[in-house]
C-alpha cells in the first residue's frame, strides 16, 4: 500500500472529503487554501481562492456540482466545483467550524463557534443545486446551543434529524425540520470534546471521535451506542469504510501537550478497527504530526488522511486488504454465495 | 462582665473576710496537683524471687545483681531484700538504679525473664506499684479476665492454591490511584482478584514470603492478606517513608525522614521513649514496637575537604541475618551494631568496632562452613585503605564475632559485596586505580565460603570498569556488564559489554575455577535479571531514552556446544531479543516462567504500561495503562517438598507436562470456540440490525413519497445536461489481471 503524498498545503490540514464518486478529494487547511485532487493519482486539479482566514471545514454536494466551505473569516462560501467560481458568501458573527450538505444536497448546515459573547449555533441554509441560481440570503433555521457548544454536526437519513457532537462530550439529536432538541445524551467522557462525526453511506448510523481516546458507533434514530473503539491517544477524526466492515481512526498527542514529541511517542498513526468486532486490525504510519482528519473513499478503494504536518496521504488498498476476512465473516460469505447459487440454479 | 478596677466594691478587696484554710479545694487539688518527682523513679520492684534465709541471701543478691546489671547500673547495697519474721525472705526485692531510664529499661527487658527453671522475674517500677497497687485501686475480688472466643482467621497462604488449578502466580499493579491484584493469565487479560481505589498513598510492597501486601500511609503501614484482603496488621509510624521486612516475615523496619513526635495525648502504639526516633523495629505477630532508633548523624566533612553532598540515607539501614535472629546497622567508618532478636539488645552490649568500615552484608542463607559445627551467621564487610594499612575485606561469624577470613587489598577505590543466593560464594567487586589514579580496573575476588579455609579466587582478566554484577541464583555462574569509561555525566551513555563467567568442569562435586565464557560487545545493556531458578538470564537496557533492549539468554542450551567451551559448565545461547520502549523495571515471576517489564510513571510519562514475556523472551502480552506506577509479582514461600520429592517430579516431568499440555490445549481451544461464538453472534446481530433499519428507512421514504435513492434522480438530471454540452465521449479502460503465471523451461 504505497501512499501518494499530497504536499499542496503549507499549514495543518483541517478537513478532507471525497466526493460521492470517490474520484475527487477536497482538502482544506489553515493556510486559507481549498485544494481539489484526483484521488487516483494525486494530481492537483485546482484551488479555490477567496477565504481570508483558516478554513475549518468543507463539503461537497452529492452531484459534485457545488462545494461549501466554512472558515475562520466568519463566512460560509459556495463554489462551483468545475470552474472555481465563488457563488455565494454568507457572513456570520463568529468562525464556522463545520458545514455539511443533506443527503439530497438541498440543505446545508453550518456550525458556528462560541466567541465574543455569541453562543455557538447550528444554522441551516436552503441550497439550490444550480450554479446559476440565486441562493437565498436568509437562514432557514438557527439552533442555539446554550449548554455546551456544538463542535460537529450532520444530517441524518431523510434529513430527519440533525445530530450534533458537543464540547462536553455529549451528542444531541435535533429535529431536522424545526430544530427542536429531541435528545442530549452524554456519550463520551465528560468535557472531552467530540472532534469528528462522520456518517455511514445511508446515514442511519455515524461514528464519533473524541479527545477521550475513544471512538463510538452510534445510531441516528435513538443515539444508541453500537460499538466502542478504544485507542491510546486523543482522537481527532474517524471514518467508516465501504466494502469492508472497518473503521479508521486518526489522532495523536498534540505537540503542545508533550515536552518532546517523537513520531513514536506521538502515535501519529491511522488505526484500522473491525467495525463489528471492535478489534484493532492494523496501523498505518507516515505522518509526523497528529492526524487531524481521515476520510474513506465512498467506493471503498482508498482512504486519505490529513495531518498537522501539512500533508495529505492517499492510500490505495491492495489485494491483501480486500482478501482479509475473519473466519466467521468468511463463513457467512460462503453461506451467502451458496444461497445465491441455489436461487440461480432454482 | 468581668469586674474592672473601677467597679470593684470594697468587699472584693477585703481579703480578711474569709479564711483561706477554710476553703475546700481538695477536689481541685486532686485534679490539678502536679505529680512531684518523688525520687522513686529509679527504683524497681523485683518479684518472683525464690525464698531464701539470711545465709543464702547474699548469694541470691549476687546472682540477681548479675542479671540486673545487664540493663543498667546498680550495686549490692542498693538492693534491699526485706526479710519476714520467720527469717525467710518475702520473695521480692527493691532495687535502685542509677537513673530512671535504666529502671525503665529493666522493666522492659527483665520482666518475665526466667531466673531459673522454677522462678520467673517480674520487674515493675516502684512508682507503678504505688500507682496501680494502692489500696482501692484493685478490686479485692478476683474477676477472671474475659477471654475472647477463638475466632478462626483466614488462611494467609490461600493464595498458593490457584482456583483454576494451574499454579498461576499473582501480581499487584498500582496504576493511577488504584491498586489491583491479579492472576497472571499469560496471553489473556489478567484475572482480577481485588481492586481498590486509594489503597495506598505512596507505594505497595509484598512481604518476602508473599503473605502480606503492604500499603503505606501518612499514619503508618498496613498489612493486608487472606482471601478477602482484610487488614491483618497495622503499624502506626507517622509519616513513614520506607518499609523493610526481615527475611522470614517476623519483623518489620519502618523509616521516616521526619523524627517521630509523640503528641501530648499519647500515641496508640509508640511511647514517649520513641520520640525523636526515625526507625522503628516492629514484631509483626503482635504488631508491637520492639525498639526505635534515631538516624545516625552524618559525620561532618573533614576540614579542608569540599563539603560533600548530603549522603543518601542507606536503605536498608538495618540488615537482617538469614534466620531473623540478628539485625545489624552500620555506623559508617566506625562500627557495626548487631542486635539480637526478639529482645533487640545489642549483642554483648557493644557495637563491633571496625575502623573505617564502609559497607557490610549478611550472608543471604545460613551457611554450613566446612568443619564448623556450631551455629553461626556470617556477614562480610570491607574497610578502605587508611594511612599505610591496606584495604581489607573480612568475613565475620556471629555470635562469636570472630573474623573467620580476611583479605588485604591495595589501591582500592571502591568495593561492592555480592553474595550468591545460598551464601556459597561471596564476590567482592574491587575497583582499583593505577598509581597515578588515572585509570580504573576491576578485579573480582571470589570467596568460596563453603570450602575448607574459605579459599579466595581472583578474576583479574577484566580490563574495563564493571558497572554491574549478578550471581546466578542457586548456581555458580555470573554475568557482568563492563564499560570502557567510568560512568559519568555524558549525553549518550558509553557502550557496554556483557560478559558471562562459569566454573570449569571439575572432578566429582567440586566446583572448578571461574573462567570467562563469552563477552558480547557494543551493547547498551545496564541491568542483569537472573531467573530466580537460575539458568535463564535477561540482560536489559533500562531507564534509557535511546535504547530499551531485552536479551534473553539460556546458559544450559541443549543444542550443540562450541568446541572452545567444552571444559566449561555452561552453553550460552541468545534465545530472543525483545524491545520494550521506555522500560524502567524488569521482574521475574517467582516460578521463573515469566518476565514482566514495565515503564513506570514514577520515572517518566512515556508509554506507561507493562509487557509480559515468557522465559524464552517471547512476548505474551502488552498493555498500555495511563499513570502505570508499579508492578510486583507476589513472592512464594519456599517449597515444602523434600529434595527427593523434587527429584521425583523432575524425573517424571514428561508425564506431568503431557497432562498439562493437554489441559492447556483444551482450555485454549475452548477459549477459541468461545471467541468465535461471540464473533458469530456479533456478526448476526449487526446484519439483523442493518436489515431492520434498511427496511424502516425504505418504508419511511415511501411514506414521504421520496425516491428510494435520494441522489439518483439528481444525477440523472445532471448527466443529460453534461451530455448535450459536448460530444459524447467513450472512455475505455482496459483492466488486465494476471490470474496465473507459469514458467516452463523448454529444452
Amino acid at each position: 500500500m504505497r501512499p501518494i503524498l499530497l504536499s499542496g498545503h503549507e499549514r495543518a490540514l483541517t478537513q478532507i472529503k471525497y466526493n460521492r464518486d470517490g474520484d475527487l478529494l477536497f482538502s482544506v487547511s489553515k493556510d486559507q487554501q481549498i485544494c481539489v485532487w484526483f484521488a487516483h493519482n494525486g494530481e492537483r486539479l485546482g484551488t479555490y481562492h477567496g477565504h481570508q482566514g483558516a478554513i475549518w471545514t468543507i463539503d461537497v454536494d452529492p452531484t459534485s456540482t457545488i462545494l461549501a466551505s466554512g472558515s475562520a473569516d466568519n463566512t460560509i462560501r459556495l463554489w462551483e466545483i468545475k470552474t472555481g467560481r465563488l457563488l455565494k458568501t454568507w457572513d456570520f458573527p463568529t468562525a464556522v467550524k463545520r458545514v455539511e450538505f443533506s443527503e439530497d444536497g438541498s440543505k446545508l448546515l453550518g456550525v458556528t463557534e462560541k466567541r465574543m459573547g455569541h453562543l455557538g449555533t447550528i444554522v441551516v441554509l436552503d441550497i439550490k443545486l444550480d450554479v446559476d441560481a440565486e441562493q437565498s440570503d436568509e437562514k432557514a433555521m438557527t439552533i442555539v446551543c446554550e449548554d455546551s457548544k456544538a463542535t460537529v454536526a450532520g444530517w441524518s437519513y431523510l434529513s430527519k434529524y440533525i445530530i450534533a457532537g458537543h464540547e462536553d462530550g455529549s451528542v444531541s439529536q435535533f429535529d431536522g425540520k424545526n430544530g427542536d432538541l429531541l435528545y442530549n445524551i452524554p456519550i463520551h467522557e465528560l468535557n472531552q470534546p467530540i472532534t469528528d462525526l462522520q456518517w455511514s453511506h445511508d446515514r442511519t448510523y455515524f461514528i464519533t471521535a473524541s479527545k477521550d481516546k475513544t471512538s463510538k458507533l452510534i445510531t441516528a434514530k435513538d443515539l444508541e451506542v453500537l460499538k466502542t473503539y478504544p485507542a491510546d491517544t486523543p482522537l481527532n477524526s474517524a471514518t467508516i469504510t465501504r466494502k469492508k466492515d472497518f473503521v479508521i481512526l486518526g489522532g495523536g498527542q498534540a505537540a503542545m501537550d508533550v515536552t518532546t514529541t517523537s513520531a513514536r511517542q506521538g502515535k501519529f498513526e491511522a488505526r484500522f478497527y473491525h467495525k463489528i468486532f471492535e478489534s484493532e486490525i492494523g496501523r498505518v504510519r507516515g505522518h509526523f504530526g497528529p492526524l487531524n482528519t481521515v476520510a474513506a473513499d465512498p467506493t471503498g478503494k482508498s482512504y486519505a488522511s490529513g495531518g498537522e504536518d501539512g500533508y495529505v496521504r492517499i492510500h490505495h488498498f491492495d489485494k491483501g486488504y480486500f482478501d482479509f476476512m475473519y473466519e466467521v465473516e468468511r463463513e457467512r460469505q460462503n453461506k451467502l454465495n451458496q444461497q445465491q447459487q441455489q436461487t440461480i440454479s432454482a | 462582665m468581668a469586674p474592672s478596677f473601677d467597679h470593684l466594691r470594697d468587699e472584693d478587696l477585703d481579703e480578711d473576710d474569709f479564711d483561706v484554710d477554710e476553703v475546700d479545694i481538695s477536689d481541685i487539688r486532686e485534679k490539678y496537683e502536679v505529680q512531684l518527682e518523688q525520687g522513686y523513679d529509679a527504683f524497681v520492684v523485683v518479684d518472683g524471687l525464690p525464698e531464701v534465709n539470711e545465709e543464702q541471701k547474699p548469694k541470691l543478691v549476687k546472682f540477681l545483681l548479675k542479671k540486673l546489671n545487664t540493663v543498667g547500673k546498680t550495686r549490692e547495697d542498693l538492693i534491699f531484700m526485706p526479710m519476714g519474721e520467720d527469717g525467710k525472705s518475702l520473695r521480692f526485692a527493691f532495687v535502685e538504679y542509677s537513673s530512671p531510664a535504666e529502671a525503665a529499661a529493666a522493666c522492659r527487658q527483665l520482666d518475665l525473664v526466667p531466673l531459673d527453671k522454677k522462678h520467673t522475674l517480674r520487674v515493675n517500677k516502684l512508682t507503678d506499684v504505688d500507682r496501680y497497687g494502692r489500696e482501692g485501686r484493685i478490686d479485692d475480688e478476683y474477676t477472671p479476665p474475659k477471654i475472647e472466643e477463638f475466632q478462626e482467621k483466614e488462611h494467609l497462604r490461600s493464595f498458593m492454591a490457584d482456583p483454576s488449578g494451574r499454579g498461576r502466580d499473582q501480581f499487584v499493579m498500582f496504576r493511577g490511584e488504584s491498586v489491583g491484584v491479579f492472576w497472571n493469565n499469560e496471553k489473556d487479560t489478567p484475572e482480577n482478584i481485588v481492586d481498590r481505589q486509594h489503597w495506598t498513598e505512596t507505594f505497595v510492597q509484598w512481604s518476602p514470603l508473599g503473605t502480606y501486601l503492604t500499603s503505606v500511609h501518612a499514619q503508618g503501614v498496613q498489612l493486608w492478606g487472606g482471601p478477602s484482603w482484610t487488614r491483618q496488621r497495622r503499624f502506626a509510624h507517622p509519616f513513614v517513608n520506607l518499609v523493610a521486612f526481615s527475611p522470614n516475615e517476623k519483623y518489620l523496619v519502618t523509616w521516616s525522614n521526619r523524627p517521630i513526635s509523640i503528641p501530648e495525648e499519647g500515641h496508640p502504639a509508640l511511647s514517649v521513649e520513641d520520640d525523636g526516633k526515625n526507625y522503628v523495629i516492629w514484631d509483626i505477630e503482635t504488631s508491637k514496637p520492639l525498639r526505635s532508633f534515631a538516624q545516625l548523624d552524618t559525620p561532618a566533612a573533614a576540614e579542608g575537604e569540599a563539603p560533600k553532598k548530603a549522603p543518601k540515607f542507606p536503605w536498608p539501614a538495618f540488615k537482617w541475618s538469614a534466620d531473623d535472629k540478628y539485625v545489624a546497622r552500620l555506623n559508617p567508618g566506625q562500627s557495626i551494631s548487631v542486635y539480637e532478636l526478639p529482645r533487640m539488645n545489642l549483642l554483648d552490649k557493644t557495637a563491633i568496632k571496625i575502623e573505617g568500615v564502609v559497607d557490610f552484608d549478611w550472608a543471604p542463607a545460613t551457611v554450613q562452613r566446612d568443619g564448623v559445627k556450631s551455629y553461626e551467621q556470617l556477614f562480610c564487610f570491607w574497610t578502605p585503605e587508611i594511612g599505610s594499612n591496606p584495604a581489607r575485606v573480612g568475613l565475620m561469624s556471629i555470635p562469636s564475632k570472630q573474623v573467620v577470613r580476611s583479605l588485604n587489598l591495595f589501591s582500592v577505590s571502591d568495593a561492592k559485596l555480592h553474595w550468591q543466593s545460598e551464601g556459597a560464594y561471596l564476590c567482592v567487586k574491587v575497583d582499583r586505580h593505577s598509581k597515578s589514579k588515572k585509570s580504573q580496573a576491576t578485579t573480582l575476588e571470589i570467596f568460596r565460603v563453603k570450602e575448607k579455609g574459605v579459599p579466595v579466587e581472583v578474576v583479574d582478566t577484566i580490563k574495563d570498569t564493571v558497572i554491574n554484577f549478578a550471581w546466578e541464583p542457586k548456581g555458580d555462574r555470573f554475568v557482568i556488564i563492563t564499560t570502557t569509561e567510568p560512568v559519568g555525566a555524558t549525553a549518550v551513555p558509553p557502550k557496554t559489554s556483557v560478559a558471562f563467567f562459569c566454573p570449569e568442569k571439575a572432578k566429582g562435586n567440586a566446583v572448578g575455577n571461574f573462567k570467562h565464557l563469552r563477552t558480547l560487545e557494543k551493547k547498551n545493556s545496564n541491568a542483569i535479571y537472573w531467573s530466580p531458578k537460575g539458568r535463564f538470564v535477561v540482560v536489559a537496557t533500562v531507564a534509557n531514552t535511546q535504547s530499551s533492549d531485552l536479551d534473553f539468554y539460556d546458559l544450559d542450551f541443549e543444542g550443540e556446544k562450541p568446541e572452545s567451551d567444552k571444559d566449561l559448565t555452561a552453553n550460552l545461547q541468545l534465545m530472543n531479543t525483545a524491545d520494550h520502549y521506555g522500560v524502567t523495571d524488569v521482574e521475574w515471576d517467582p516460578s521463573g516462567r515469566f518476565v514482566a517489564t514495565w515503564a513506570s510513571a514514577w520515572k517518566h510519562s512515556m508509554e506507561n504500561g507493562y509487557h509480559l514475556y515468557d522465559f524464552k523472551g517471547e512476548q505474551l502480552r502488552e498493555e498500555a495503562i495511563e499513570k502505570f506506577k508499579q508492578f510486583q509479582w507476589r513472592p512464594r514461600p519456599a517449597t515444602l517438598l523434600s529434595k527427593e520429592e523434587q527429584k521425583a517430579i523432575r524425573r517424571n516431568l514428561r508425564e506431568y507436562s503431557r497432562i498439562f499440555e493437554q489441559e492447556d490445549a483444551e482450555r485454549i481451544s475452548s477459549a477459541d470456540v468461545a471467541v468465535v461464538e461471540a464473533r458469530r453472534r456479533l456478526l448476526e446481530e449487526w446484519f439483523a440490525w442493518r436489515e431492520a433499519i434498511r427496511q424502516e428507512v425504505a418504508e419511511e421514504r415511501e411514506i414521504y413519497g421520496l425516491p428510494a435513492d435520494p441522489v439518483a434522480d439528481l444525477i440523472k438530471a445532471k448527466t443529460p445536461e453534461l451530455a448535450t454540452d459536448q460530444e459524447e465521449q467513450v472512455i475505455e479502460e482496459i483492466m488486465e489481471e494476471v490470474l496465473e503465471e507459469t514458467e516452463e523451461i523448454v529444452q
